[in-house]
């Protein structure tokens, strides 16, 4: 567990999408790594892997729309020491291809990273076929696979590589949209080690993702109530900072969970479950629930699946008032 | 190799692996006594007579890949791979049992010579295409071959796969295709045809090479056309009968997914002497 300080809220807030980081960062390992090797299928402009494609060509393959293959295809290459990196959009990476990630990558304990882009409903405009809200429970359900999204593109960077040095298959979810910049260079990052970012002694929000920005906000606002919250970055979905998780439900003895995805076998199932074991406490969940998604603005879209500050701070009241 | 076994040889290798299959099958109590049947002579040519590779040291960068997609074939490979020392042929009596290496279908982390995991049909010529990119990569002049079931390339996913080694050119991939003309439910022609055979790989930018699956002479000249070939993956169509060996199994559908009886695995093995 680590406990940091986030930058403070100030006006207006550097945003910067953790697709642009994934691909910058690339770029960089990949001059020192030289069995990193990286697919895409048809959207290298897109999940920004066409940088790592132009530096390092003979490292290089789109393998054109068709992502079972590129899996399994990865999962080959593993099996010869590299280091695939394999991108496209989360809902093809984790839906389309969810077998091939199951039996050939997983199964065979092969050191495939899947980062994918265009995680949640933030996809906005491209609507419900695009926005991938499943990804972490089909990717969680599956032994052995390690699931991750970072909270920004600061963190982003630091995970790629702590995925470079990490044995074994992981998926990593990134996101289209500019998002909040909340970590500092000097934020440590270790992948299923939580990050404390704020200490509050009623209620403790674990968030992921860009839900972590809206988490600080919906803390700031319960402070302003007289309610002082935890926030925890729960980058690693799988496996759990159980340890961190069940310190502040200790302390503060309320939860609230923030993801961008489905109720069901998220990160909301995996604190649940974690709490139920461990430390009951009463525990709210903010989520999609039950919904697909659809076309719009991504503000808009946070507003009408009720993943905003102001819905993880009513989430934050009942959870409280249950203590 | 160094030496290549003559015909005659690998035709006493193949019998003596086709007799490990019955044993362990009845054994087992369970399994695919057709596909490894029809596979068996087209796996002794290439173990015996065509691969690269150390039994003593498994992992070795260098060694040519074999990949089984047809993954419930798995009785031949087990049976060839402990022949050849991977591991002690006593061992082939533990397949699909609990704690056994010998995992109902291949299991690269558990069994020596597995070089990826399979059963999952369609999965394999996509990894064999990864690990032929490998080699490329590395300047390794290893050679990739994959085997595939003549129901298997049912599979959307094959296409992909031929596509993309098409595309890439992957000169150093070589399918092999165990045409044995029957799937679990029947006939492929008529449960879901995948013909004409020679027409779609043609097509997806493969070299083409028809052989009888049972013939040694041709099987090993197949592979070594295969390795001439530049520019483009071959395919090596093989066609080959579902149960060979076996008077009552041959092209037998019903002998896909089950497992002699005792009695039955007895008069399997008179035949197999």
């Amino acid at each position: 567990m680590t406990v940091t300080t986030p930058k403070q809220q100030q006006q207006p807030v550097k945003k910067e999408a953790t697709r642009d980081a994934y691909g910058q960062a690339l770029l960089e390992l990949g001059e020192t790594n030289k069995n990193i090797v990286v697919l895409d299928a048809d959207l290298a402009k897109s999940t920004t892997t066409l940088k790592f494609g132009k530096k390092f060509p003979e490292r290089f393959f789109d393998m054109g729309v068709a992502e079972a293959n590129m899996m399994n295809t990865a999962a080959g290459l593993a099996t010869c020491g590299k280091i695939p990196f394999v991108s496209t959009f989360c809902i093809f990476a984790t839906g389309r291809a969810w077998e091939q990630v199951r039996s050939t990558i997983c199964y065979s304990g092969l050191n495939v990273k899947i980062a994918a882009t265009h995680g949640g409903v933030a996809v906005g405009a491209d609507g419900s076929s695009h926005q991938s809200i499943e990804d972490f429970a089909l990717m969680s359900s599956i032994p052995t696979m390690t699931v991750i999204e970072p909270c920004d593109s600061i963190e982003t960077r630091k995970a790629i590589k702590a995925v470079v040095d990490h044995q074994g298959p992981v998926y990593i979810r990134l996101g289209r949209s500019p998002s909040p910049v909340i970590t500092e260079e000097s934020t440590p990052f270790e992948i299923g080690k939580a990050n404390v970012l704020r200490e509050g002694k009623d209620v403790t929000i674990a968030a992921c993702g860009i839900m972590v920005p809206n988490a600080l906000k919906a803390a700031e606002d319960l402070s302003a109530r007289g309610i002082e919250a935890t926030v925890i970055n729960l980058h690693t979905i799988k496996p759990l900072d159980r340890k961190t998780l069940v310190t502040y439900a200790r302390r503060t003895g309320a939860v609230v969970t923030a993801e961008q995805h489905v109720l069901e076998g998220g990160l909301s199932s995996a604190v649940a479950l974690a709490l139920a074991r461990e430390y009951p406490v009463p525990m709210e969940a903010v989520g999609i629930d039950n919904r697909f998604g659809q076309s719009g603005d991504p503000e808009l879209l946070f507003k009408e699946y009720h993943l905003t500050p102001d819905d993880i701070l009513q989430a934050a009241l009942r959870a409280y008032g249950r203590k | 190799m160094n030496t290549r076994p003559t015909t005659q040889e690998l035709q006493t290798k193949a019998k003596e692996i086709r007799r490990h299959i019955i044993r362990m099958l009845a054994k087992a109590g369970s399994g695919h006594p057709g596909g490894s049947l029809s596979a068996t002579d087209l796996l002794v040519a290439l173990y015996y007579g065509k691969l690269r590779h150390d039994p003593k040291n498994p992992k070795w960068t260098e060694r040519d890949r074999f990949v089984l997609s047809k993954g419930h074939g798995c009785p031949a490979l087990y049976a060839i791979l402990a022949e050849m020392g991977y591991f002690p042929i006593s061992e082939l009596d533990t397949l699909r049992q609990f704690g056994s290496r010998l995992q109902g279908h291949p299991d690269m982390k558990r069994t020596p010579g597995i070089e990826i995991s399979s059963g999952s049909l369609g999965h394999g010529l996509s990894a064999g295409a990864g690990m032929a990119m490998a080699a490329r990569i590395d300047g390794l002049d290893y050679r990739v071959y994959v085997m595939l079931g003549d129901g298997e390339v049912e599979e959307g996913q094959v296409w992909e796969a031929a596509m993309a080694a098409g595309h890439y050119k992957l000169d150093n991939l070589c399918a092999i295709l165990d045409n044995n003309g029957l799937q679990i439910d029947g006939p492929i022609h008529d449960v879901m045809s995948p013909l004409p055979l020679l027409e779609k790989w043609d097509a997806f930018g493969w070299h083409v090479i028809h052989i009888d699956g049972h013939n040694m002479a041709q099987i090993l000249e197949a592979y070594d056309r295969a390795e001439a070939i530049k520019g483009k993956p071959t395919i090596i169509i093989a066609k080959t009968v579902k149960g060979k060996g076996v008077s009552f199994m041959e092209n037998q559908v019903d002998w896909h997914g089950k497992a002699p009886t005792p009695e039955q695995a007895e008069k399997a093995l008179a035949e197999l002497v």
